[in-house]
């Protein structure tokens, strides 16, 4: 004899079980979905994932980059005092004008009072000691004597 | 270079952050473009000279030729070479460009606008060369400060304009005049706005000559830019910075010009000789003039080849400042022998001068060819640096090139 109770129970439990297997069904795809979302190529999946680095230089990095001893930006040689030569020595001039030539301290010193003078240069205060060090280390005077030998002399073949 | 980098590695909206404005049209930007506003200044562009001319330095500008550049007879813009003490002007109007006149020795302010200068005198056409003081610097020793200048800071181009000596006539001189004194459009490197950067000029007897112009024209045509659009001096012979650029002014002077560069040790040598590394006192410097005497070899170019038995023809240029050129030698032996070159006569006064030879050879080797002008009161260029000065002008020591015999 049937009790109508528990018919009513196992019609609850069917549909329970099946409201559970629609639950899961619908946690699966939206799982899938959500992620699909977020690698929407797969790559997770991919046997050899990308890769994909975003190479930004930093912006101020490489504004004063030194390469084989060249300070970049200003052709200077790197050594003791090279940024305080950079940072007083080429506001007004190109550095060119420093790298072309050679002096000793005394000449450099000089120089820089004559800039003071005539050319609105700055009082250097005690870097003043540190610039002509620099200068008179790496752009000394050489010996070329009364007349030098022809250098860098590209040869060709002289066509008529 | 690095700006250059940076840019190219950055996007469309960085580039328009550092223009400080947007970028119209940048999605249509060709990859790898950049903007006109943030390319490196190219001075052979910007200048429209040659790319084998040498950048001495780029604040202020000053390039330089190269003798095998300056073959031809009259100097054609792209091969002659740029000396600024300032910074070139910016804004030019040759519509409301005037010229004024005052001083000591003037009977009264005048001032002319272009129009009236070019209608109202009669205009003149002259080869002039022009050298710089410092040019061949390079070579001193112990060196010389400045711009270190070899060979190529010198040309000769066809100048139009006017008469110094017609304007000042106009102008009204007193006749206790000494020296002119020049004031141009060109600003001071700290960027002080009433420091002129050059203000150099000549002896009366300078200004007074034919061949002194007030030049609005180069090689026939406005001038360019950095050769001192659209007014310029022209004195020929002399140490170009006595030619200045953008003229915008002219002092007559009771007294030699005291303008920048113009006192001091600039453009001045000792004027009695020194031993080299003398320290020489301002009292005892005297002011350059004109130019010594002195030529270039323009053809061949350094480093040629020939096989034996071959003869090699090469010609050049030669001038002397205010005199003229009056024989032109050769040497292929160092100095030992030399030998005659033809001699052209110049087009003008005060133009450089054409030389050409064909040398022989004896036997395979190194050989350098060395050329010598000689002037019309017997001066020779020497064959090692002439006299030692504290800023490295005048070298006039023969110019050489190379040659080997194979």
């Amino acid at each position: 004899m049937e009790n109508p109770a528990s018919k009513f129970e196992q019609s609850a439990r069917a549909i329970s079980r099946m409201m559970g297997i629609i639950f899961a069904m619908f946690m699966v795809v939206g799982g899938f979905l959500v992620y699909l979302m977020i690698d929407p190529t797969l790559s997770a999946f991919s046997p050899e994932p990308e890769a994909l680095v975003v190479v930004t230089p930093p912006e101020e990095d490489d504004f004063d980059k030194i390469e084989n001893g060249i300070h970049l930006r200003t052709g200077f040689v790197e050594g003791e005092g090279l940024m305080t030569v950079v940072n007083n020595c080429t506001n007004c001039h190109s550095a060119k004008l420093v790298t072309q030539n050679r002096m000793n301290a005394e000449g450099w010193r000089s120089t820089i009072k004559w800039m003071q003078e005539t050319q609105n240069l700055w009082d250097l205060g005690k870097n003043e000691d540190i610039i002509v060090a620099y200068l008179a280390t790496y752009y000394a005077p050489g010996e070329k004597g009364r007349r030098q030998n022809l250098e860098n002399i590209q040869w060709y073949a002289l066509e008529e | 270079m690095n700006r250059r980098k940076f840019v190219q590695n950055s996007g469309l909206s960085a580039m328009a952050a550092l223009l400080g404005t947007e970028i119209v049209f940048g999605g249509v930007l060709p990859k790898g473009y950049i903007p006109l506003g943030l390319q490196d200044p190219d001075p052979f562009k910007m200048f429209d000279k040659d790319q084998e001319m040498k950048v001495l330095n780029d604040k202020p500008w000053n390039i330089e030729s190269l003798a095998h550049l300056l073959d031809d007879p009259i100097t054609p813009n792209r091969y002659m070479f740029i000396r600024n003490n300032g910074i070139i002007p910016q804004e030019i109007d040759p519509g409301t460009w005037t010229l004024s006149f005052d001083g000591e020795s003037v009977q009264g302010n005048k001032s002319y606008s272009l129009s009236e200068l070019k209608s109202r005198f009669s205009v003149h056409t002259y080869q002039l060369t022009i050298e710089c003081g410092g040019n061949g610097r390079s070579e001193f020793n112990p060196p010389a400060k400045g711009n270190q200048w070899s060979v190529g800071a010198v040309h000769s181009a066809e100048w139009t304009g006017v008469r110094l000596r017609d304007v000042l006539e106009d102008v009204g001189v007193k006749s206790d005049a000494v020296y002119i004194g020049f004031h141009a459009a060109d600003t001071h490197l700290s960027g002080d706005p009433k420091k002129e950067p050059i203000s150099r000029g000549f002896p009366m007897a300078k200004a007074m000559q034919d061949e002194t112009l007030l030049a609005f024209q180069m090689n026939g045509a406005d001038i360019p830019l950095a050769h001192g659009h659209p007014l310029r001096l022209v004195a020929g012979g002399w140490p170009a910075s006595t030619s200045g650029k953008w003229l915008t002014g002219i002092s007559v002077r009771n007294q030699v010009h005291d303008g920048p560069k113009m006192t001091g040790d600039s453009y001045r040598v000792p004027c009695n000789p020194v031993a080299p590394g003398t320290k020489v006192a301002d009292e005892d410097l005297c002011i350059i003039e004109s130019m010594p005497v002195k030529s270039l070899i323009t053809y061949p170019k350094t480093g040629a080849t020939l096989p034996l038995g071959k003869s090699l023809s090469f010609r050049g240029h030669a001038w002397a400042g205010e005199l003229e050129v009056t024989k032109m030698q050769y040497s292929i032996d160092f100095g030992s022998t030399w030998k005659d070159c033809t001699l052209e006569a110049p087009a003008n006064r005060l133009a450089w001068q054409h030389f050409s030879g064909v040398a022989e050879f004896p036997k395979k080797g190194y050989y350098e060819v060395w050329a010598r002008a000689i002037d019309s009161k017997g001066n020779a260029q020497p064959m090692v640096l002439p006299g030692w000065n504290p800023k490295g002008y005048l070298n006039n020591a023969c110019h050489r090139i190379a040659v080997k015999i194979s």
